[in-house]
């Protein structure tokens, strides 16, 4: 997931060619606040006439306590991206006031409720806590995301790339959110020049279990790609697991075994999970 | 809708276009400048949209100076009417 700045149009209009699976477009940090008209006024405009391809698009709005996020909610979500992003969600209270202020604006324009998502940001203590039931409130929310550079500020520790002092945080926010089975998206690597360090962070996000990272530059997307995508030994052996489990299960047999090693519903599981991740329809084995 | 007072939007980055707004005495009209680093193929164009936007907000009498480096419809139209907006002071949610 690219952070795309709401106030820079040369990167807004350019937002689906970078390769990235999912754009957001932030007008929450990463504009100036005497320039929150502008950005939201541009993101609006950009969101009406550029085409994105097949980039998910989300947009970060401010948060409600804020003098602009309802505002941004009002111009942004007529328009109804792929999620909003909501910065900061702490309780479950102000994920409810969320969801019933989009919910009136969609009705205000006659769309459906069940279409644009809610990516839920956690970047405090209080919100860690909380993640579990942020992560189960409600089906709109698809997705729990870490900001790992305010949950540093908020905890007053230092901010180091082994995130030593957030890796609690981490785990917690994954296991929120494959407990609801949403999707938990890593927080960004913040040295664009260091390739390594944002090699060995990310291939440690995806031991944890996060199902994607986010990004500050597009020059970081081809590394998390390349940790994420599965190797060519993994889709073979996955595929394997696939074409055995559908002749077994036409004879009836549940669990067999591959090479000495027994096969089970996990493994079955976790063979589709390669296949879906190298774009290899299970329908089509 | 009335230009009560100077106010300004975008920048001079690259795609992207500035826009200043300055309110003039009633009955004086539009005052337009344009500069474009895609003047000769795009300046109608532009203009086009500039003069769109002020009778979408039915505003007659403004001096407007725009320089474009290159920014496409969208840019253009969302400097506009931020540009209108804080002009004819009337921007929300912002500092």
């Amino acid at each position: 997931m690219l952070y795309i700045p709401g106030n820079n149009p040369a990167m807004l209009q350019q937002g689906g060619i970078y390769g990235a699976d999912s754009i957001l477009l932030d007008l929450e940090d990463a504009v100036a606040l005497n320039q929150k008209d502008a950005a939201r006024i541009l993101v609006r405009n950009v969101l009406k006439s550029i085409n994105f391809y097949n980039t998910e698009v989300c947009v970060r709005i401010n948060h409600l306590d804020t003098p602009f996020g309802l505002e941004d909610l009002e111009e942004i979500a007529p328009l109804q991206p792929d999620a909003i992003r909501y910065p900061k969600t702490e309780t479950v209270e102000e994920l409810a006031k969320l969801i019933q202020i989009i919910e009136a604006i969609e009705d205000k324009h006659n769309l459906p409720h069940d279409k644009m998502t809610i990516h839920a940001m956690i970047e405090t203590a209080l919100g860690v806590q909380n993640v579990f039931e942020i992560a189960k409130f409600s089906k709109r929310v698809d997705a729990i995301t870490i900001g790992g550079q305010d949950l540093t500020a908020d905890m007053n520790i230092k901010s180091t790339k082994e995130g030593s002092g957030i890796d609690l945080a981490r785990k917690m926010i994954v296991m929120a959110a494959k407990a609801n089975k949403i999707d938990a998206i890593d927080t960004v690597f913040v040295d664009i020049n260091d390739e390594d360090g944002l090699r060995i962070d990310t291939e440690y996000a995806k031991q944890i279990g996060f199902s994607g990272k986010a990004v500050i530059n597009p020059r970081q997307i081809d590394i998390i790609h390349d940790v994420y995508m599965p190797t060519e030994e993994e889709i073979r052996k996955a595929y394997r697991i696939v074409l055995e489990f559908k002749k077994n299960k036409k004879e009836g047999i549940g669990a067999f075994a591959i090479d000495g090693k027994m096969i089970d519903a996990p493994i079955m599981t976790r063979a589709t999970q390669v296949l879906e991740l190298a774009n290899i329809d299970f329908n089509s084995i | 809708m009335k230009i009560i007072k100077k106010a300004q939007s975008g920048s001079f980055e690259s795609s992207d276009i500035i826009v200043l707004i300055e309110p003039v005495v009633e009955k004086s009209g539009r005052n337009i400048e344009i500069d474009s680093s895609v003047m000769l193929e795009f300046g109608d164009a532009i203009a086009k949209l500039i003069l769109d936007k002020l009778d979408e907000y039915n505003i007659t009498d403004i001096h407007l100076i725009v320089k474009d480096k290159g920014a496409l419809e969208p840019t253009i139209n969302a400097r506009l009417e931020t540009a209108i907006m804080r002009a004819c002071d009337l921007q929300k949610g912002t500092l």
